[in-house]
């Protein structure tokens, strides 16, 4: 081995326990907290914007746009370096937390209301006619078949965020990210670390869209309705 | 049973039902004919109010509602006066997502609070009764049409309606599945269950109708005991209709 590419080795392999902790201890609870609650705040969104409450519709719908038409860096720079000048200051895990759960939740919140809209009105005529109420006809019929439909489109949703929460390096959390740039500031070899942090953002999302195919299996055999998912 | 009077419904500006009279008696079977368009499906929706009438006054059981335009009747009315029937769907719209036994066993559990042990015994008899006890576990995208249909049939039973409603229920049915479910709804009429069918099967009408009525533009043109509103018509339009049945073109 040359002089060069024994460097290189030991750099990767010195790299790789503090950029998997990096991983470990910030990408993955910040993907998943943010997600849970993105979840959450998808769903009461849905329902709202399908309600007859104009108000509440009004407010839903605009919080959407925001979200979804604004980049979520600026979002985050907004939560972070923004807010405190009106007096709130936010630890850089809880900022990321903010912003990357309300950006799950403006788009889980379209994918969930389509997938509401697209179960057939004869399923909720169904529903009435053995007599429910229209909570009951969304709570017993129609959400448990949106949900299913909605399984794919949000695990997209949920790998895409593993990945953006690199985003955060710019809010001075030491996610994965950061921690590939502090190595590289010392060591000036970003081709291999940039590298080495993709490597593990791609075993991480591999990993996970695994348990989505095993979730999207599981409702498949449940149903017995193969295909009609997407 | 079943009183209505004056019904009027527009969709904005189409004019879909325009003033009916109907009553339908306990223990006997309606059957709705007429062309495709002339509202016997607006009607039989507007029994059970998955369309609200625009005018008129409906009476299903005890239980009577007025409607006038631009008031919308109150949800709890609504309510109890659509859980007194049952209605069966050309499509069948079984929720896909639970087994032919959660299916039936839903209305009675859910809207009635019943008790799953209680629910599931009458939900197992229904389904011996529509031919497929050996079904319980299976999901609705797993049974045949006709089967599918029988369990509509079921779970529009469970919760005990006073009226049973179906809307064209074999017009979806291959030929040769149209039989089985023609024969549970022979037996519920034997039975004694009210029940009102738009359908075009002239053979059940014939056989198990007590009263069929001729539904033409959004009036009925012309009712009667099957014989003698197939054999004597007093309408051109109804012999014409009629003819049009026995002799597709
Ligand atoms: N939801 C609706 N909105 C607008 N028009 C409707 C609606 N439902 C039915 N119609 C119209 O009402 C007329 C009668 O329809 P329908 O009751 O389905 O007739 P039939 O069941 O006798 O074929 C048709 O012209 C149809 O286009
Ligand atoms: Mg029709």
């Amino acid at each position: 081995m040359s002089d060069h590419t024994e460097r290189l080795y030991h750099i990767f392999i010195e790299s790789f326990l503090p950029l998997l902790k990096a991983g470990v201890a910030f990408t993955i609870p910040l993907t998943l907290v943010s997600f849970a609650i993105g979840l959450v705040i998808a769903f009461v969104t849905a329902l709202v914007r399908i309600s007859p409450v104009g108000p509440l519709r009004g407010i839903a719908r605009f919080y959407v746009w925001i979200f979804r038409g604004t980049p979520l860096i600026v979002q985050l720079f907004i939560i972070f370096y923004g807010l405190p000048s009106i007096g709130l200051t936010l630890p850089p895990f809880t900022a990321g937390v903010i912003g990357f759960s309300l950006s799950v939740g403006a788009y889980g919140s379209e994918i969930i209301r389509a997938a509401i809209l697209s179960i057939s009105q004869g399923q909720w005529e169904a529903a009435y006619s053995i007599g429910m109420t229209k909570r009951q006809a969304l709570r017993r019929i129609i959400v448990p078949q949106a949900l299913r439909v909605s399984v794919p489109p949000l695990s997209n949703s949920f790998i895409s965020l593993i990945k953006d929460t690199s985003l955060a390096a710019s809010i001075t959390v030491t996610e994965m990210f950061q921690k590939a740039q502090e190595i590289t500031a010392r060591y000036y070899e970003p081709m291999l670390l940039y590298c080495e942090v993709a490597l593990i953002y791609l075993v991480f999302s591999t990993v996970l869209s695994h348990f989505q195919n095993r979730l999207e299996h599981y409702f498949d055999s449940k149903s017995a309705k193969k295909g009609s998912l997407l | 049973m079943i009183e209505v009077k004056a019904i009027q419904k527009s969709f904005g500006e189409h004019h879909v039902l325009k003033g009916l009279d109907l009553t339908v008696k306990k223990g006997q079977v309606t059957v709705i004919i007429g062309p495709s368009g002339s509202g016997k499906t607006t009607l039989l929706r507007c029994m059970n109010l998955l369309e609200i009438p625009t005018n008129g006054t409906l009476r299903v059981g005890d239980i009577s509602l007025t409607f006038e335009e631009n008031v919308q009747p109150k949800p709890k009315d609504m309510l109890a006066l659509r859980r007194k029937s049952g209605m069966v769907f050309q499509s069948y719209n079984l929720f896909p997502h639970m087994t032919v036994l959660q299916n039936i066993m839903e209305g009675p559990v859910i809207v009635q609070k019943k008790a799953k042990e209680e629910a599931k015994t009458t939900a197992l008899q229904l389904l011996k009764k529509v031919g497929l006890a050996d079904k319980a576990d299976a999901y609705p995208d797993q049974l045949s049409g006709g089967q599918q249909q029988r369990v509509g049939i079921a779970r529009a039973m469970a919760v005990n309606p006073e009226v049973l409603l179906f809307d064209e229920p074999t017009s979806a049915l291959d030929p040769e599945l149209v039989g089985e479910v023609l024969k549970v709804m022979k037996e519920l009429a034997v039975e004694g269950m009210t029940m009102v069918v738009v359908t075009h099967e002239m053979k059940f009408a014939e056989e198990v109708a007590d009263k069929v009525v001729l539904l033409d533009q959004g009036k009925i043109l012309e009712q009667g005991e099957p014989s003698e509103l197939f054999n004597h018509p007093k309408h051109e339009r109804t012999r014409a209709f009629l003819s049009r049945l026995i002799n597709p073109i």
